[in-house]
């Protein structure tokens, strides 16, 4: 929170811009017609993404969302990635699990990367709807992402080549390039390639426990890579800093959605199954619950509005910044798996079930534990930036 | 009315900040309350009394009731903005809550010209106390089952019962008072009526109760066919429910329109982070303690997040599902907090968790120990926490009842 030098007060927590408020309902309309659970337990049983994931992802193209919160130099609409936010929410809500986040996610690092060449070659393709993956994380679980072991090496003759593995780059298959970390001469780089380049590069599928996610493992066996295809020193590490903001914020945005969807669930069944002769949801054991997740909630929204609010104004501290997302990607999260949890305990004997629609949320809050730091990955440090 | 710029409020704020500064009273020579539920003697009363008139008599109080009242006739935020730094400074707190933030509201919203001539002004003032006649010894929460009586005869009503719980009740000039004018009403709920009842009348006596903590504070109240005047009912005879449900909405914070002024001087997270800085564990700083400080963080992540919901909850697109769950769950998610917390400063004291207060070598006069205790006070207090749980669960999410 800004706040003034006289009195110390913080600046309002919550502003809500004209463009996220038009998108909020828009947004939440169009995925709750186009992706019923239906299609969500359907792509399941689909190998690679299929053809319902596929024009979900063509629509959501063509309404021109890949383009909002890219500059208009470059075909998009100019907004930030806070305006995201409202787009992202229904995603998590009704567990589309497709490429938009990573994308944005990849846009955020190219939009601060100051090279003017990748940007005019890639924003304007993410902008009409052509997925970008990611290749940031790797086998030592670290969600710092200062230091990858995936080296961008010199070669005698000048030229450059990648060496190294990285984990967890979702769908791949569709995606027209892949941005991958790693270590430089002087520090982190950054690598774009196009998708032929990934032409005999080693991938291997990988089982998730988010079933509506494609995984992947990549391996690169000295892959040469154009001087112009990489992004080094202090360009790197400023895109890699803003990965991180879009990363944390989006993906804040999808456990809040994530968290109205089992929320729903719950309520559902407890307004309609009966035992021993009542609506199960009259019993204080399961109300007063379901009310702790309704405040885990309303608290984690608010976080997040205060996140988007905060890193959309330009006076904002590094340090606020921080604070604010760090805190709602902890908050969103944690309150999720609670949810999701609680979600498979209320249906009792078919919470256990594979039909049961409930684990499919807290598998989802699980993977997003794990992407971008846990919340108590995100308390730790929160511990350093506020009891110094 | 025209919105103030934001330079004028932020000038108003420095305006504000300077002058209770510079106006606060003096620390007295005894320990003042913690909050407004608390005040047990008449010279914590005087001392407090004294600070509301000051405060109100330099214009920072019931800022935004109309004048013709005594108010201020001034866009609420400047309300706000006092409270704000009131908060802040650690100023001492205004004791007439009762008036100034339940039955003020209610007054304006719904009494008549002449009442609201008569009540308003010694609200703001402080020369009236107000204090509340809901809960009944039978009954705690559940108000819809009050068996105090009110019986017309004449020009009057006889009172006769009694009430629990009345905050201030042995210093207060008028209750606000649930009775039952028609025991054979359609429904319990249905033979209830409202009342600005005066106090001092015949038949009407208070015995202070004497808290967990030793303190005093509330009072229990004795209607003894106790005559107040027929005018003294508010609405009409049967609506004495939803003028109390009208009544919660405002002491529960749903419903706006207080005079505002800071209600308790109550610790906050903040406190318990520099307590955490002075304890030690194992020779070091409690702070520096790895789930001494998740734990910090915590709360701290909910502190900031309740904040957050009370700016959310007035902006419609981010609250159109459930409009009324921020408002509803208010008590619920900031009382639970603060119990908590409070609980967990107590690990922080370590060994001398176990002393009380009056002990010689006490941590901060005991302070935390009383504040812990003190806690239950608004986990109980308006709606259990349980009752509120069912309220959210029924009314927000729609679960079906008991």
């Amino acid at each position: 929170m800004s706040s003034s030098a006289a009195t110390g007060r913080p600046a309002a927590g919550i502003e809500l811009s004209r463009e996220q408020g038009l998108l909020l309902e828009i947004a939440a309309r169009t995925v709750r017609e186009r992706w019923p659970i239906e299609r969500v337990r359907e792509h399941l049983e689909t190998e690679g993404r299929g053809e319902a994931a596929e024009a979900l992802e063509r629509e959501i193209a063509e309404l021109g969302w890949y383009g909002i919160a890219i500059a208009e130099e470059h075909g998009g609409a100019g907004q930030g990635v806070a305006d995201l936010v409202p787009l992202v929410e229904p995603l998590g809500r009704h567990l589309v699990g497709g490429p938009f986040v990573a994308t944005q996610i990849a846009a955020a690092a190219l939009g601060a990367a100051q090279d003017t060449g990748l940007q005019a070659h890639w924003l304007p393709r993410i902008a009409e709807g052509q997925p970008l993956a990611l290749a940031l994380f790797e086998g030592d679980g670290s969600w710092d992402l200062d230091e990858p072991a995936c080296a961008l090496r010199r070669e005698p003759d000048g030229s450059l080549r990648l060496v190294g593995e990285k984990q967890f780059v979702t769908d791949l298959g569709s995606a027209a390039g892949l941005l991958v970390s790693a270590r430089g001469e002087e520090g982190p780089a950054l690598v774009v390639l196009e998708h032929h380049q990934l032409d005999g590069v080693e991938r291997t599928p990988e089982v998730v426990i988010d079933l509506t996610r494609r995984s992947t493992t990549v391996r690169f066996d000295a892959l040469a890579v154009p001087g112009d295809q990489a992004i080094v020193g202090a360009p790197a590490l400023a895109a890699l800093r803003s990965a991180q903001e879009a990363a944390w914020l989006l993906h804040a945005a999808e456990a809040c959605g994530g968290l109205q969807g089992v929320l729903d669930v719950i309520v559902d069944y407890l307004r309609s199954r009966r035992q021993f002769g009542r609506t199960i949801g009259s019993y204080q054991s399961l109300k007063h619950p379901t009310v702790d997740l309704l405040i885990g909630l309303e608290r984690a929204r608010s976080l997040l509005y205060h996140a988007a609010t905060v890193i959309s104004r330009p006076e904002s501290s590094a340090a606020e910044r921080e604070t604010a997302l760090r805190m709602a990607k902890a908050a969103a999260c944690e309150a999720f798996a609670d949810a999701g949890d609680r979600a498979i305990q209320f249906h009792g004997g078919v919470g256990f079930t594979w039909e049961c629609d409930a684990q499919l949320y807290l598998r989802r809050a699980l993977w997003l534990n794990a992407q971008w730091g846990d919340p108590l990955h995100h308390r730790r440090r929160l511990a350093g930036l506020l009891l110094a | 009315m025209e919105k103030p710029s934001a330079a004028e409020l932020e000038q108003f704020r420095r305006e504000v900040a300077a002058w209770l500064e510079s106006e606060r009273p003096e620390p007295p020579d005894f320990l003042l309350p913690e909050t407004f539920l608390e005040v047990g003697t008449d010279e914590q009363l005087e001392y407090l009394r004294a600070w509301q008139r000051k405060v109100y008599e330099a214009g920072y109080l019931g800022m935004a009731w109309p004048r013709e009242y005594g108010g201020g006739g001034r866009p609420a935020v400047f309300q706000e903005i006092v409270n704000q730094e009131m908060q802040r400074l650690r100023v001492p707190f205004v004791p007439n809550t009762i008036g100034l933030n339940w039955a003020g509201p209610l007054i304006l919203q719904m009494a008549s010209e002449e009442d609201k001539r008569r009540y308003i002004p010694g609200i703001l003032s402080c020369d009236d106390i107000w204090c509340q006649g809901f809960s009944e010894p039978d009954h705690g929460s559940d108000l819809g089952s009050v068996q105090t009586r009110a019986v017309r005869d004449g020009d009057s009503y006889r009172i006769r019962g009694s009430k629990i719980w009345t905050t201030l009740g042995g210093h207060a000039k008028y209750m606000i008072l649930l009775a039952r004018t028609d025991p054979d009403g359609a429904s319990k709920y249905a033979g209830l009526s409202f009342f600005l009842a005066p106090m001092q009348v015949p038949g009407i006596t208070t015995r202070p109760i004497r808290k967990l903590t030793g303190e005093y504070g509330f009072y229990e109240t004795f209607f003894d066919d106790a005559r107040i005047a027929a005018d003294c009912r508010l609405g009409e005879e049967g609506q004495g429910w939803q003028i109390a449900m009208a009544t919660l909405a405002f002491e529960r914070g749903a419903a706006g329109g207080q005079a505002g002024g800071l209600s308790s001087q109550a610790v906050g997270v903040g406190d318990v982070v520099e307590l955490a800085r002075r304890a030690r564990r194992d020779g070091r700083p409690a702070l520096e303690d790895p789930i001494v400080r998740d734990e910090l963080v915590k709360f701290l992540i909910e502190e900031r997040a309740d904040a957050l919901c009370r700016e959310r909850a007035a902006i419609p697109a981010l609250v159109s599902e459930r409009p009324a769950a921020i408002a509803l769950s208010g008590k619920l998610r900031t009382s639970e907090h603060r119990r908590r917390l409070m609980r967990f400063a107590q690990s922080l004291l370590g060994a001398q968790a176990a002393r009380w207060v009056g002990d010689p070598g006490v941590v901060d006069g005991g302070l935390w120990q009383r504040s812990y205790l003190n806690t239950f006070s608004s986990t109980i207090g308006g709606g259990t926490s349980q009752v509120l749980a069912n309220v959210v669960g029924e009314r927000v999410l729609g679960l079906p009842k008991q």
